[in-house]
């Protein structure tokens, strides 16, 4: 057999064609990885850079300082203080995260729940990330953890700020509160601070008011990062701006006195300056204490806040909106005095009857009240007397002199939740009811009850027009950084002299001999004050409890007892502060009228218009009106 | 000094043999080595430590390897090739017996200090037993199925027990190897059309029955990076940045982000050349890829210069084994084709398979210095 034959030859020459085959193939599939290098890097370059760089790049946000709260007179509300915390390094900790904490657990107190809560987080989060063990230590405790810091491996003492609220609850709806975000807040608001985790924004009061304000503008780190998250370096560091103060026209000293003077009741209170709106005291009890949202409340809390039936989450100064009972009678003097019914005098035998309806004055046991003029009418709050009024005047005459006093309508303080009440008119029933108006209403009205409804703000911001004779308005912020907030100098009330004259009169009256304040008139001279007591009720009368008797309000449950409200102005001479208080369902003869002449006796000893202010800037407004008096 | 071929046209003495070697080749070698070390160099933030030095080692280890056995006569391997391929296909079932003994998968075999990948030496094993057994093959031969299933046996058995293990990326290189040998060796067309018919409508079939849930979903993930950015697409989307953030002319040397920064996956292995594309560019990425077309270019060049069909056949084997290296890992990194594990050659990080392939181009060398030696067809290669 020859060692090389014909079949060598043919098979040499089929690989040599099918290796060059092969050969084509392969450059075409190098061609191929060259043509993606091509797609990738010259054709998407610049947008697989730009995905680089992101990659690499973490944007670490650095809070901005929030604004605080200040008073008129430089008192801090809310502020920022330090927090001193605890916090734990899982990769660090080399004796392992349980062994960290109960080395933590000797010196400081940590309870089983935040234990637990604290593996969760570590267990969650990357072995890097600083998780807090405990936050808002006293410095003792701070002091205590450095000081054994060297045997307690992973954990790192750590400086943060909170926000604090020195006068807890006595200020908890003036200013609100701030907690994390919520998914809504991140839906409506696109600041990138909101999705950071402890990052809080205002919820309620001032706090919610002005969060854009006293947020400020995040700081940026621009770190750079592994595929971990671990940051290698800082590449840039910005500072962020801090939030700015505002100002209140508040004053500390007398909203705590206020406060502290209703506490225990169900009640709301304001007190404003009658010249320039300044409200210098905002109450409304039961509280919270507002920094127990921004440390995160308890479930329960929360739970007992909802469900409490003094409703301690409800600001009742601006959101509840009351019957004013006989303080609408002040409006309704005005519109009587305005309306050519000066000289109206009513026999008032305890009754009144209407079609086949019978109207009851408040003193119908005793007989009624006789002869009765407009002063006298005030002084005792007879409502057969107004009765009569309404009845002359009709719905619209008195909705508009009511209006005029900013009834009805809201009042644009600077505060969130402020509902505007209801001032009714015959087109406002037909509108909402589709039924007529009837005599009825209008003498229902009269007295502050059927469909009338008022805030104490909008009634303090009556009495303070009233008192004044100008249109003023609650005014709650006088500064936002640098800022002067804006301010309409207050017009004259469509009324003459003489009608508020008569209404002021009285309105004095109430608190002297035979008024239905009298009891609580304030003696000392100088500070004298004028106001109108007002009840209302909360449950209707029947015609056979009033024949079988009428059940004392001690004789209800707490909640359907009487409201018990008073409007007042002081001094009588030279009126400057306008008070209105509301408590509710108290049995005690008018608690509210007590509180009221504490709090205005208060503010006149003190004074705080008369007193200078600390703000950085001052409205020369504010200087003139301040010599003006 | 035996000398059982008459046709051995002439002796070649130990400097006759260096004088022969093609150094174009292992120059070229050399510097896509040193780009895989400045690589691990790079990966590891710019250290020698753990993988650059212990690379350059093996690599030291592997020149010698390959210029040892570039001198020695074809003969000799056509002799070793089926005790070569028989010692291989044992360590593969020894790996797939112990796999079975620990419950899991097993690729790695350890044999005192060495720790050996045995699907490595089984390329180069599996090409050598071939072209053994092709070299006695007339073009007619090739193409009776009794003969046909010799080879078939050959490329099937490794392959099965490499795809146990299971390792698909092997399985598809030993079936490309194998495949591409019987091609060149003059394979009928009449059984390559239907075959290639048959695999296409065997692919469903393979979805459902064959592939490991992990293997489906980096298909899928292929298919479809974008639908799990953060899980397993994680890798493709990663390494498309790394290579596309490279531009035209690369981050420059040590200054790549994506594997500093621990973005790429396998960074040191698989996807090495992602990080070479973000520090070179276009520029080196072309580049690289000249280079390597050099080599397949002297491969293929060695192969029809080769006066035997053993020689032919192995050369070409070996280059081919070489180039199926680059495509599917060139693939995979930039998102043709799915993730399937193969290394890049001579640049990704391994012991194993850096022997193994410089042990491979010592044969192609010892064919380029050999290409004289005339082997007959009916010989059984004993020298």
């Amino acid at each position: 057999m020859p060692l090389f034959d014909r079949k060598d030859k043919s098979r040499y020459a089929t690989f040599t064609r099918r290796s060059l085959m092969m050969s084509g193939g392969m450059g075409a599939i190098l061609a191929v990885l060259g043509g993606r290098f091509y797609q990738l890097q010259i054709m998407k370059g610049a947008e697989y850079k730009v995905d680089a760089e992101n990659n690499r790049i973490s944007q670490r946000f650095i809070f901005p300082p929030r604004g605080r709260i200040i008073d008129r007179f430089g008192t801090e509300l809310a502020t920022n203080r330090r927090n001193y915390r605890v916090v734990i390094v899982a990769e660090q900790a080399s004796q392992g995260v349980d062994a960290a904490l109960d080395a933590v657990g000797k010196i400081i107190q940590i309870d089983p729940r935040q234990r637990d809560k604290v593996l969760h987080e570590v267990a969650q989060n990357k072995k890097f990330a600083q998780v807090p063990i405990a936050e808002n230590l006293t410095w003792d405790e701070f002091a205590r953890i450095n000081q054994h810091l060297p045997y307690l491996p992973g954990v790192q003492p750590d400086i943060g700020e909170t926000r604090a609220y020195p006068y807890g609850d006595e200020m908890s709806h003036l200013l609100g509160y701030v907690a994390q975000a919520s998914q809504k807040d991140q839906e409506t608001d696109d600041d990138p601070l909101l999705s950071q985790p402890g990052f809080r924004v205002g919820k309620r009061g001032i706090e919610r008011q002005f969060d854009s304000q006293m947020r400020g503008d995040a700081g940026g780190s621009r770190v750079e990062v592994n595929a971990y998250g671990r940051v290698i370096r800082e590449l840039s560091n910005v500072p962020g701006k801090p939030g700015q103060d505002v100002y209140l026209t508040i004053d500390c000293q007398l909203q705590r006195y206020a406060e502290e003077r209703l506490a225990g009741e169900s009640a709301a209170c304001v007190v404003m300056d009658v010249e320039t709106g300044d409200v210098l005291a905002l109450v409304s009890t039961p509280g919270y204490d507002p920094n127990n949202f921004n440390v995160g409340i308890t479930n329960t809390q929360w739970q007992d806040l909802l469900h409490d039936d003094h409703k301690p989450l409800m600001n009742k100064v601006l959101s509840g909106a009351y019957p004013p009972g006989s303080t609408f009678k002040t409006a309704m003097a005005v519109a009587a005095m305005e309306n050519g019914l000066a000289d109206l005098q009513v026999h008032c035998s305890g009754s009144m009857t209407l079609g086949n309806h019978e109207f009851h004055c408040w003193a119908w046991k005793k007989g009624g009240h006789g002869g009765v003029d407009l002063n006298r009418g005030i002084a005792v709050s007879c409502d057969i007397f107004f009765y009569e009024v309404a009845r002359r005047l009709g719905i619209d005459k008195m909705e508009a002199a009511a209006r005029a006093l900013g009834l009805g309508a809201p009042t644009g303080i600077e505060m969130p939740g402020e509902v505007q009440g209801c001032m009714p008119s015959a087109a406002w029933k037909l509108a909402k009811y589709g039924v007529p108006w009837q005599q009825g209403d209008s003498l229902s009205a009269g007295i502050g009850q059927g469909y009338v409804l008022a805030t104490p703000l909008q009634l303090c911001q009556m009495v303070a027009r009233i008192a004044s004779g100008k249109a003023v308005t609650p005014r709650l912020v006088h500064q936002v950084g640098s800022i002067l907030q804006p301010r309409v100098e207050p017009s004259v009330l469509p009324f003459s002299q003489e009608a508020l004259d008569a209404v002021r009169k009285g309105m004095t009256a109430v608190c002297e001999p035979g008024g239905t304040a009298f009891a609580w008139h304030i003696a000392e001279p100088g500070f004298e004050m004028a106001g109108k007591t007002g009840t209302a009720q909360v449950r209707v009368i029947t015609k056979a409890e009033r024949q079988s008797g009428v059940k004392s309000n001690s004789q209800v449950p707490w909640a359907m007892r009487d409201n018990g409200l008073f409007v007042a102005f002081a001094p009588v001479g030279n009126p400057r502060y306008a008070c209105a208080c509301i408590v509710e369902h108290n049995s005690d003869p008018h608690p509210q009228v007590a509180a009221t002449r504490d709090i205005l006796l208060f503010a006149q000893k003190r004074d705080p218009v008369k007193m200078p202010v600390a703000y950085p800037i001052r409205a020369a407004q504010n200087l003139t009106k301040g010599e003006g008096t | 000094m035996l000398r059982p071929y008459a046709a051995a046209r002439r002796h070649l003495s130990i400097a006759d043999k260096l004088y022969e070697i093609n150094w174009g080749l292992v120059l070229i070698i050399t510097i896509i080595a040193s780009i895989g070390f400045a690589m691990q160099y790079s990966v590891a933030g710019g250290s020698w430590d753990p993988w650059a030095g212990k690379q350059l080692i093996r690599f030291v280890v592997g020149f010698i390897i390959m210029i040892v056995v570039a001198m020695v006569d074809i003969r000799v391997w056509m002799n070793f090739a089926y005790p070569f391929y028989a010692a291989s296909l044992l360590l593969l079932l020894g790996v797939e017996l112990m796999g079975m003994a620990h419950l899991g998968a097993q690729r790695w075999i350890t044999l005192g200090p060495l720790e050996l990948q045995p699907s490595e030496p089984m390329k180069i094993a599996e090409i050598l037993a071939l072209a053994k057994f092709l070299h006695g093959q007339s073009v007619e031969d090739v193409s009776k199925p009794l003969r046909l299933m010799v080879p078939l046996a050959m490329i099937g058995m490794p392959a099965v027990l490499v795809a146990l293990q299971p390792n698909l990326g092997t399985t598809i290189i030993l079936v490309l190897d194998g495949c591409s040998l019987l091609f060149l060796a003059g394979l009928s067309w009449w059984w390559i059309a239907p075959t290639i018919s048959a695999i296409a409508a065997a692919v469903p079939v393979a979805w459902k029955f064959v592939l490991h849930d992990y293997q489906k979903a980096r298909v899928m993930t292929f298919l479809n990076p974008e639908s799990d950015a953060l899980g397993a697409g994680w890798n493709i989307t990663q390494a498309k940045i790394a290579v596309g953030s490279g531009g035209a002319a690369g981050k420059g040397f040590l200054q790549g982000t994506q594997s500093r920064l621990n973005f790429l996956p396998e960074k040191q292995t698989d996807f090495i050349i992602t990080n070479f594309a973000e520090e070179f560019g276009f520029v080196g990425c072309i580049a690289l890829l000249i280079l390597f077309a050099t080599v397949i270019g002297y491969g293929v060049q060695t192969a029809i210069q080769a006066r035997s069909q053993f020689g032919r056949l192995v050369a070409i084997g070996i280059t081919l084994n070489f180039f199926f290296y680059i495509m599917i890992n060139g693939m995979m990194v930039m998102g043709l084709i799915p993730v399937v594990g193969i290394p890049m050659p001579l640049i990704s990080y391994g012991g194993t398979a850096m022997l193994a392939v410089m042990f491979g181009f010592g044969i192609l060398l010892s064919v380029h210095v050999h290409r004289q030696v005339e082997i007959p067809r009916h010989s059984t290669g004993i020298i």
